[in-house]
Order: C-alpha cells, then structure tokens, then sequence
C-alpha cells in the first residue's frame, strides 16, 4: 500500500515535472502588448498573432503578453534587458513609441536598442465623446477647451506629452489655444481602461485611434467627434475630419512591430518576409477593413530609415507644442 | 424567457458527446496548470489555445475547450497552495492560510474536498449572476472612475487589519514593505525610473508572480531547513478524502457570501481575483471567527478564498462579454478566442451572435460540474503527494520553482529575485512579520498609486474629487468601519493572540 502510494506520487511529480520542462523550452511565438488588454498595441498582436497562427506561418502558437507601464517602456527595456537574443519574439510598436522614444522617455534607451521589422497598416486618430454628450462636433469641443482648459478632461492610452496627448495639442494650436500646456489631459495603461473611464463619465472625452473605438461606434455608445485622416474612412463614412471642421490635423498612427536587437540579419529577414507575406493576405485585409485601418506597408531596412525620419518628424512636432524644449 | 430559450439551445450543444469529451480533456488539463506554481489561468489558456486550432473544432467546440482550461485553472490553483504552501497562482494566495495548516495537520484530503466545493459554489453564483445581470451590472461597474478605484485598494488594505495575526503593527510593517517594493520600476504615470539603480533588469518592478513564488515557496523551503525536516512537518496519514456533512454545513453559508464578494470583485475591470479572494477571506474572518480559529485550518478559511476567487473569475466576464473591454489576461485571451472564431466581441455580441454568447454562458454552467465531478475524485491522488518524504519533497519544490519563474520570464535574473525574496521573507518569519500583506501591497500598490494620480490630475489638483460620488462616500464609510472596528473590538475583547500561520 505504502509502496502504491509513493510510486503514485512519484508518477504525478513527474509528469508535472516534465510539463514544466517542456514549457520552459518555449515552442512557438511571443508577442509583447505593452500596454493593458483593450488598446491599440493588444489589438495589433492578437489579431496579427491569430492570423499568423491560423496561416500556420510560424511553428507553434501565437502567445499574446501583456507588459504595460511607461507607455511601452517596460515592455521595451525588458525585451532589452532579458530577451535580447530571443527570435521568437515581436513587440508590438507604432507612432506612439515612436513619439515616446522622440521625447527621450525611454530610460537608457533609443530606437537602435531593437530591430524595426515592419509597419502593417496605419490607425487613423480619433477624437471621442459619449454617446448622450452635449458635444455634437469638434468646434464645441475645441472652443470650451479654449475657453477653461480644466473643463474639458481628455483621457488616453499614452504618457502626457505623447502620442494621444499630441493629436489633442495639435489640435488645440490649429485652434489658434496658445497656452496648450494647460490642457488636462490623463493617461492611462491603455486605450481599453480609458473607453472604460469615458463610457462611465469619468473623463470627457477620449484621445486614441479608430481601430480602438469602432465596436463601441458600431453599438452607438459613443459619438466621433473628428477623424484625423486625410478624408473619410469607408469603415464610417459619417464621421467628419478634423481637416472638413477647419482644423488642419491628421493623426497617422502606424501600427507594426520590432524584435529584439541582437537577433541575427537571417532572422531579422525571416520576420520581415512572413509578415510581409501576412500582408498581402486577404485574412489581413480583411481585419484591415473591418478596424478602419489603411493600407500602409513599409518593411526591413526601407522602414527602419521610415522610423529615423518618424522620430525626427515627432522632435519637431514635440517642439511645436511645447512638450520638448 | 427568451433568456432561458437561448440557454437551452447554448445547452444542447455543450451536451453533445464530443463537447463533453473536450469538457474534460479541457477540465483536466486547466486543473494541471492551476496547481503548477506560476502558470495561471491566463497562461494556460494562452498555451493551449493552438491543441484547440490543431484539432480543427468548430467554434462552440473551440470554445467549450478553452472555458474548461480557464475555470480549470482557477480551481487547481488551490491544489499546491494547501499542500505545498505553494500558491498556483495569485488569487490562490489567500488559501495558503488555512489550506496549509490543514493539510500539516492530516486534513488535506477534506481541504482539498472542500475547496473544490467551494470553487464549484462559487463559480456557479457567479454564472448565475452573469446570465441575470450581464447589462446591470455593466452599469455598475462603469460607477469606478479612478477616485472609486483608488478608495477600492485602500479598502483592501484597511481589511488588512483584519488579517492581523497577533500584531497590528507587524501587519502594517508588511504592508509598507509591499507598497515600497511596489514603486520600484518604471513610474507607470511618466515613465521614470525609480529605485532602480539604473540597472533596466529593474525598470519592469518586482513582478508579483515571482515575488509570491520567492516569499511562500523558497521560504518554505528555507524554513524546513532550519528545522532540517525533522519532526516531520507533514503528519503520515492524510487523512480522509470526503467532507462531512457537518462540515458542509458549517461553510456552507462562508461560501455563499464569499461568491458574492468575490463576484463584484470580479465584475470591475481590473480588481479581478486576487482582490475577490483576499476580500472575501478577510470578510469572513471578521464575520465568522469567534474562536480566533482563522489561520489555524479552519475550513472556512479555505472556503471563503477559494468561493470568492473562483466567482470572481466568472465576474470578469461580465465587462468583456458586455462591453467587449477585457478586464484581465485571461479575458484578454479569451476575447482573442472569439475574434479567431469571426466574432466580434463588445456589445452587440448578445444580439449579433447569441448563438455563441448563449453557448458560452452554458458552457460556464457545465464546466462547473465537470470541475466538480472530476475533481473529488482526484483529491485522493492529489494528496498521496504528502507521503513523499520531506527530503525528496523539498529539492523537488524547489526545483519545480526554479523551472516555474524561468518558464514564465525567461530570465535568470528573475531567479535571482525570486531567490532573494524567498531569503528575505525568511527572515522576516523569523521575526514574525506576516508575508501576505507584502504580497498585497506588491500586487496592488502600483494600481493604488496611478489611480490616485489619476484622479488628482482630473480634477486639476482638488483633492476633493476623493468625496465626489456616492460610491466614493460608501467606500469611505467602508474604509473607516473596516479599520476603526477591529481596534474598538480589541479594547472589549480580551488580547487575543493567533499563532502567526507559519508557526511550527
């Protein structure tokens, strides 16, 4: 009996043991979000990862982490600091790490810390009111703005001073606002937590993309006030541009990702032409179309000089409204 | 009525043959990862997401699938913390408490058996109040604003008082050791770095999974050093495997109001388990314990936790099913389940796709007793893990913690950390200064702190936004209740002192 028992265990621990073993030789593909689930950068891996699982593109499965804090921060010198040589992982990126790196906010880091692999599509962004809010266009909203900045709360999934805060600075300086940095703007973990905030009441309006809004748009629990795209998106022909309103704003959100580092040139390429090819795929644009994203391909070493002249372009934007010196 | 019709016909295809197949393949798998130290539910979804894809199910299948490795693992996150003083996961930390001072007093088997009980009655309440109240509920959660949020953790950590076992002041110590170990890292607000050292191994923080691993597993192990496994911590004989009726009865009415607890926990996003586990035990502690026999394996300190964490998982499935916002990593995952299946979650998915969203919700229902059923019987082999003398047992645990916390980061510096917060929580034992204040002030500091922050930026620097919303006045009430009663009930009551739950 006793003897029955002790082998019993021993057959469990081992099994649990092997388990453990097997998992901790990670089989498959990582994709870091690093934000909170429900914004922009959760969207880009799981719906990039599903399709990469289901076009059977990579070996294994797709596994979606969650890493939020400093805007992208925490994911980025993580990846740095611990995954460094790890190739079988991507971390979704886009204009608004672009935007944090531009500002210098990535501690100890810069963009040449990781490999640029490609961009996917570009997210359009998108200036948000409840659905039963007084404000019906974005006139009223800038003019109450400019009138008592402290009235009006915009809520977002990036740092203050970043990508989300900018579209809404951008705006406030084609109003002709001079002093923007009076703004309140709060930042949150992610774009989901802040719809959250706004569905509840808590925060007058939402500063974020479009791919991140269009289910609530779809319910009708919110209202877009202004699209910042160059004209209208077929995925909502109703909502106006900032530009039709009379302010010269567009919001062009890149959505993409980078690997670590100190990956190899033959692994680097090998990310570059999967995704290239998941690109081209109509499950892609198919998810594309249906999240109001554009079509916006830039690859390998042709989107790494993209991202050195994005990171220029956003120095000077920064400077323009006041968030860097 | 058309409620019920809809889950009727969610009914019947969860019952088809093959679906009750996967039911326990998924069921039994989800319970494996639960009990492994470190892989949570969210984990365990995620890593078998693609055995759902390469068996080719259809959507429902799929789906059935992946819900019975998710309320899996929430009922085997139980098993390591009663047996091992190893939580599974983070909401299983509470069950620590009393599991393990049962299972070293031969009662693990009815520890076992109870909690999965438990689990089950939680679970169910749960299911039942999302059917009910899915759109009410919505609207009650979208009351949290972040002033709401904020006064929610200082809430938990006025419950705190509660816990105290022996020393009031000891348990504030803890908590303020958790809270600064908590700010190191990124600031979550701006970004920078604090008490990092400029080491960026650092700017992450301290992640609470490793800590939990570090401060209850490798202390153990530490702990059992000292006493170099002699006087046999584990009693021979493990006891029976069924509960009693009187038992039963006794933690019947804990479970019940555990699950309700639990399931508002669950239902804000982002408060989730662990804060329903942890409420519900303190709860029930300052509701029940008369004799002072919480912390000691009382039955109802593995059944508060466990009821409140399994209800507060179905909880969190009411903001991702109605709002499409997923609340948590696993709804998370689960919500990336129903894109890969063509649905689009968010609010129109009760009028666009019924069919799937009725389907889950019976799914839920029969995942509960599949969980039931296979688990009682499982208790019995579960629990012949105590006859494995202590120094084949010990370098075990440790091994699986190492493999455990590198399967999870893919660091070794991880294993240094986990190394080190094992060693310090040793000594703090030592001094008996109690581990899971730490752990709670680590797990929800940084949440307590942004949300805070939050809230004074919106309201420009006014602090009174504190006071600003009926919630806000409840939980204040609540706040003062919870941490001014403990200590009047202290002056009437003569000094009771509880062995702190380490004690050998």
């Amino acid at each position: 009996m006793w003897f029955n028992r002790t082998l019993f265990a021993a057959v469990g621990l081992t099994a649990t043991l092997s388990m453990q073993l097997a998992l901790a030789q990670p089989s498959g593909v990582e994709c870091i979000a690093p934000s909170d689930p429900g914004g922009g950068w959760d969207f880009t891996c799981r719906s990039v990862g599903r399709l990469l699982e289901e076009q059977d593109r990579v070996d294994g499965s797709v596994k979606v982490t969650n890493m939020s804090g400093g805007d992208g921060g925490v994911g980025m010198s993580y990846v740095v600091s611990k995954r460094n040589e790890d190739p079988n992982l991507l971390v979704a990126a886009s204009t608004a790490t672009i935007s944090n790196l531009a500002q210098d906010r990535y501690t100890g880091l810069d963009h040449e810390a990781v490999r640029w692999v490609a961009s996917l599509g570009a997210d359009f962004g998108a200036i948000v009111v409840r659905e039963d809010s007084p404000y019906e266009n974005l006139n009223q909203l800038l003019d109450d703005v400019m009138e008592d900045p402290s009235q009006v709360s915009f809520g977002g999934g990036s740092v203050a001073g970043t990508w989300d805060d900018l579209k809404v600075r951008l705006l406030a300086k084609a109003a002709g606002m001079e002093d923007i940095a009076d703004i309140n703007y709060v930042a949150f973990n992610s774009g989901g937590p802040a719809q959250t905030q706004l569905l509840g009441g808590h925060i007058d309006a939402y500063t974020g993309d479009f791919s991140e809004i269009a289910g609530q748009l779809e319910a009708g629990n919110v209202r877009v006030l202004a699209i910042l795209a160059p004209e209208r998106l077929a995925a909502a022909p109703d909502v106006p541009t900032a530009i039709e309103q009379g302010y010269d704003v567009i919001g062009a959100n890149w959505r993409g990702f980078y690997a670590p580092g100190n990956i190899s040139d033959e692994e680097y390429q090998e990310w570059v032409s999967i995704l290239g090819e998941l690109y081209q795929s109509e499950g892609w644009q198919e998810a594309m179309e249906a999240n109001g994203l554009g079509p916006f391909w830039q690859g390998g070493e042709e989107f790494g000089e993209f991202v050195d002249q994005n990171i220029e372009q956003l120095v000077e934007t920064s400077r323009e409204v006041g968030v860097l010196e | 009525m058309d409620t019920l019709f809809q889950l009727y016909g969610g009914f019947l295809i969860a019952l088809e043959p093959q679906n009750l197949a996967l039911a326990l393949l998924g069921a039994f798998l989800g319970t494996l990862f639960g009990a492994l130290p470190g892989l949570g539910p969210a984990n365990g979804v995620a890593i078998l997401i693609p055995l759902a894809f390469a068996m080719d199910l259809q959507a429902s299948s799929a789906l059935i699938f992946l819900v019975n490795i998710y309320y899996g693992a929430m009922f085997g996150g139980r098993i390591s913390s009663i047996l091992l003083n190893i939580p599974g996961d983070e909401p299983a930390m509470m069950t620590v408490l009393d599991g393990y001072p049962m299972a070293k007093a031969g009662r693990a088997g009815e520890a076992l058996a109870i909690t999965a009980i438990a689990s089950f009655v939680g679970a169910t309440v749960a299911t039942i109040g999302l059917t009910l109240l899915a759109p009410a509920l919505v609207q009650f959660a979208l009351l949290f604003g972040s002033a709401e949020y904020f006064l929610l953790y200082v809430l938990a950590f006025a419950l705190l008082g509660g816990l105290a076992t022996g020393h009031v002041v000891k348990t504030w110590i803890a908590t303020l050791i958790g809270l600064v170990i908590s700010t190191v890292g990124l600031d979550l607000h701006t970004g920078v770095p604090r008490f990092t050292f400029n080491e960026m191994k650092l700017f992450e923080g301290v992640d609470p999974i490793v800590a939990i691993i570090g401060f209850f597993a490798i202390s153990e192990v530490l702990w059992l050093l000292r006493s170099q496994g002699t006087g046999s911590t584990f009693k021979a004989k493990v006891g029976k495997t069924v509960v009693g009726l009187a038992v039963l009865r006794r933690t019947f009415f804990t479970m019940i109001r555990s699950s309700f607890i639990g399931f508002v926990c669950g239902v804000l996003p982002g408060a989730g388990a662990t804060l329903g586990s942890f409420a519900a035990y303190s709860l029930e502690r300052k509701w029940v314990d008369k004799e002072g026999t919480f912390g000691t394996g009382d039955p109802r300190g593995v059944a508060a936790p466990e009821a409140g964490n399994n209800a507060a998982a179905g909880g969190a499935l009411v903001p991702m099913l109605a709002l499409g916002i997923p609340g948590s990593g696993t709804t998370a995952v689960l919500l990336g389940v129903l894109i890969s299946l063509n649905v689009t979650p968010g609010p129109l998915l009760f009028t666009q796709r019924p069919d799937v969203a009725w389907g889950l919700i019976a799914a839920l229902y029969m995942s509960n007793v599949v969980l039931l059923v296979l688990n009682l019987p499982l208790v019995g082999i579960f629990v012949r893990l105590l006859s494995v003398p202590v120094q084949l047992l010990l370098p075990i645990v440790a091994l699986i913690c190492f493999v455990g916390v590198y399967a999870i980061s893919h660091s070794v510096f991880d294993i240094y950390m986990m190394i080190a917060m094992g060693t310090f929580a040793y000594f703090l034992r030592l001094v008996d200064i109690p581990l899971v204040p730490i752990v709670l002030g680590i797990l929800l500091g940084g949440d307590m702190e942004t949300n805070l922050r939050r809230a004074i930026s919106l309201s420009n620097g006014d602090w009174s936004i504190l006071f600003g919303s009926p919630v806000a006045l409840t939980l204040w009430a609540l706040i003062v209740l919870m941490a001014v009663l403990p200590m009047i009930m202290e002056r009437f009551k003569s000094k009771r002192v509880l062995p702190a739950a380490n004690e050998d």
